[in-house]
């Protein structure tokens, strides 16, 4: 959106338009208004607004009126009617008439927002010849995709060759290498960016709940669903649905997987509705899926419907030249993250690092430095602040500092990250209380870092 | 500049104590607690057995001049605006005051269970978004971003939890934070 699209907002009623005007104006838009018929058409013919909203029931010019006059001067204006529930019939005979669609009083604004994008969108798409293929050489990286081995070399040029089509990516690699990272480079180099990826980790969610959750439900779909919401496949209209841990899903879901994926239409649990979703789809597993169909647990048409372009993140072990750059990266992180003054890691424990086997892969060194600058005392991570032995989600029992606050300050912090740092509940498991708690905080300068 | 949060009919004090404490930490600004003599039945819409968030804040005006800063209002009421069903929040565009409502990021209302986490998640980001407004910034487009529009339960819970590069500098007093 460079120069911003102009709304205009016809209502007789001054809250209406005081209060659409407000919306639209927080959603970006340039916004103007009228308050009736007449003042809107002397409005139009100065400027040409992109798209009206327009009251259907208005003293004097009524929306419809409004309408067509608008239509009369440019055919390809965009109108939205906005009607009371009773005015229904009359909304139907305008979209005859030429408005791009109508809404009822109260509107959802998830339902005014998607309306609005989506007409702009087509307007946008009609008026201009949108050619503008941006030749970008490089891809765009998120944050943490790090690495410049001839491995990672490789990576990015099929990102950048995938990028660009809406071809289903299938990534392959061991737990920790960074699936989800490629897929959000695909992501955001292509035409699909301004619409979100949406992630769904099909490992982590019932049967049940994976298919309410896929493709959302309507209000009272079952006990406790007082509001309506939108599935994955829903939310990804635009973008790109995101499938981790492919391979986890049952023989059941894998049919209604497919047929979404081909057909693109699916009904939320507890609806008639037939709801029409453009996504891409990526895809994530760690487990070889030709065992999975060999053994009868993958669907085979499912399995070549996804493997159509695939990527292999090698472990980090097998580029190993990666280590120290991804290393650095992470002690930038968490010693800014952690307000600390930690700034080189030293030569052995460097080495050490470059040496280990790393079976956690990229994550588990990302532990581990985090653990280090947690514990480091200098301005230099040593090889005694590294978790040799110790996997990396443990709590380190062993640790060389064996001071009672050094490990108390520690347990504090593992308790606080289990709790997302919600204070109460930690001070519930610490058993003691809030106040107690916020001291220690203070004291250890005890820092929220996410993982 | 301070930032102050003003419950309106906002019961659950545990939540209300982890939010000031989050923002305490996300922000080098005073976050103070304080009490606004609102009285909220006069914005009741008796047909939508709702509540209409602009003239609460409208009425809210008059009780704020000795606070210097932000006002944030939270409460549990359904809020709305004409034309539209509800809203999680509203606020003056480049101005002082905001309202969040937690009525509708209640996960109970979506899958029948109860869940603080998210619930607190949800309110910590529409409570940045609204401040966000304060600050003068509108919608970004960037999903990682607090400012993403978040017309639907689904937004809040895609979007990010905290300002991105380009909208961080506008937030006078918000520190970096990391993902
Ligand atoms: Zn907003
Ligand atoms: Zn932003």
């Amino acid at each position: 959106m460079n120069t911003r699209e102009k709304i205009l907002i016809v209502d007789d009623e001054k809250i209406v338009r005081e209060s659409l005007y407000h919306w639209f104006e927080e959603e970006g838009y340039e916004v103007d208004i009228a308050e009736d018929g007449e003042a809107a058409l002397k409005k139009y013919e100065k400027l040409k607004f992109d798209l009206l909203l327009v009251d259907m029931k208005m003293p004097g010019m009524s929306g419809l009126e409004l309408l067509s006059r608008i239509k009369a001067i440019d055919c390809e204006a965009i109108v939205i009617l906005i009607t009371a529930f009773a005015s229904v019939p009359t909304a139907i005979s305008a979209l005859k008439n030429g408005a791009f669609d109508y809404v009822t009083k109260p509107v959802d604004p998830d339902e005014l927002a998607h309306l609005v994008q989506k007409a702009l969108e087509q307007r946008a798409l009609r008026l201009e010849n949108k050619q503008l293929k941006e030749n970008i050489d490089e891809i765009i990286k998120p944050d943490n995709l790090i690495g410049e081995s001839y491995q990672m070399k490789k990576i990015y040029e099929l990102i950048h060759t995938v990028a660009t089509t809406d071809t289903t990516v299938m990534i392959r690699g061991e737990s920790g290498t960074g699936k989800e990272l490629v897929a959000k480079a695909i992501h955001i180099n292509s035409k699909r960016k301004y619409f979100p990826i949406i992630p769904v980790n099909c490992g982590a969610l019932a049967e049940t709940l994976l298919e309410s959750e896929l493709f959302g439900h309507e209000k009272g779909a079952f006990t406790g669903a007082q509001f309506k919401r939108k599935g994955k496949f829903e939310m990804a209209d635009g973008g790109t649905i995101f499938l981790d841990e492919i391979g986890s899903i049952s023989l059941k879901m894998q049919i209604e997987l497919l047929r979404v994926i081909e057909t693109k239409q699916f009904n939320r649990v507890g609806g008639n509705e037939l709801i029409k979703s453009d996504f891409r789809v990526i895809i994530a597993t760690n487990e070889p899926l030709e065992d999975l169909v060999k053994a009868g647990k993958f669907r085979e048409d499912l399995y070549y419907r996804l493997n159509v372009f695939s990527i292999i993140i090698p472990p980090l072990r097998e580029r190993r030249d990666d280590i120290q750059l991804l290393a650095n990266f992470f002690l930038n992180k968490f010693s800014t993250a952690m307000n600390k003054t930690l700034k080189k890691i030293s030569k052995e424990a460097m080495e050490f690092l470059i040496n280990y086997d790393w079976h956690g892969n990229v994550r588990e060194l990302e532990n581990a430095i985090e653990r280090a600058v947690v514990v480091g005392k200098s301005n230099e991570i040593i090889v005694d602040d590294l978790p040799f032995h110790v996997s990396s989600n443990n709590f380190p029992v062993d640790d060389k500092n064996k001071s009672l606050s050094a490990m108390e300050r520690k347990y504090i912090l593992k308790i606080l990250n289990e709790n997302n740092w919600n204070i109460s509940r930690s001070a519930q498991v610490l058993e003691i209380d809030r106040v107690t708690l916020y001291n220690k905080i203070n004291k250890y300068n005890l820092r929220k870092t996410a993982y | 500049m301070d930032i102050f949060v003003a419950p309106v009919k906002f019961s659950n004090a545990l939540m209300l104590g982890d939010l000031i404490a989050e923002l305490s930490r996300r922000f080098y600004s005073k976050i103070n607690l304080i009490e606004l003599p609102v009285n909220i039945e006069n914005h009741m819409s008796k047909e939508r057995k709702q509540y209409f968030s602009t003239s609460i804040i409208a009425e809210a005006i008059n009780f704020t001049s000795a606070y210097d800063g932000k006002v944030i209002l939270l409460t549990d009421l359904d809020i709305f605006v004409p034309v539209l069903t509800f809203i999680f929040g509203e606020a003056q565009l480049n101005g002082k005051h905001s309202i969040v409502s937690a009525c509708r990021l209640h996960e109970e209302f979506y899958s029948g269970k109860s869940d603080d986490k998210i619930l607190f998640e949800r309110l910590m980001k529409e409570i940045l978004h609204e401040l966000g407004h304060n600050f003068g910034l509108r919608h970004c487009l960037d999903w990682d971003c607090v400012m993403h529009s978040s017309p639907g339960i689904e937004e809040v819970d895609i979007k990010g939890n905290a300002y991105c590069n380009k909208c961080l500098p506008k937030v006078e007093g918000c520190k970096q934070y990391f993902h």
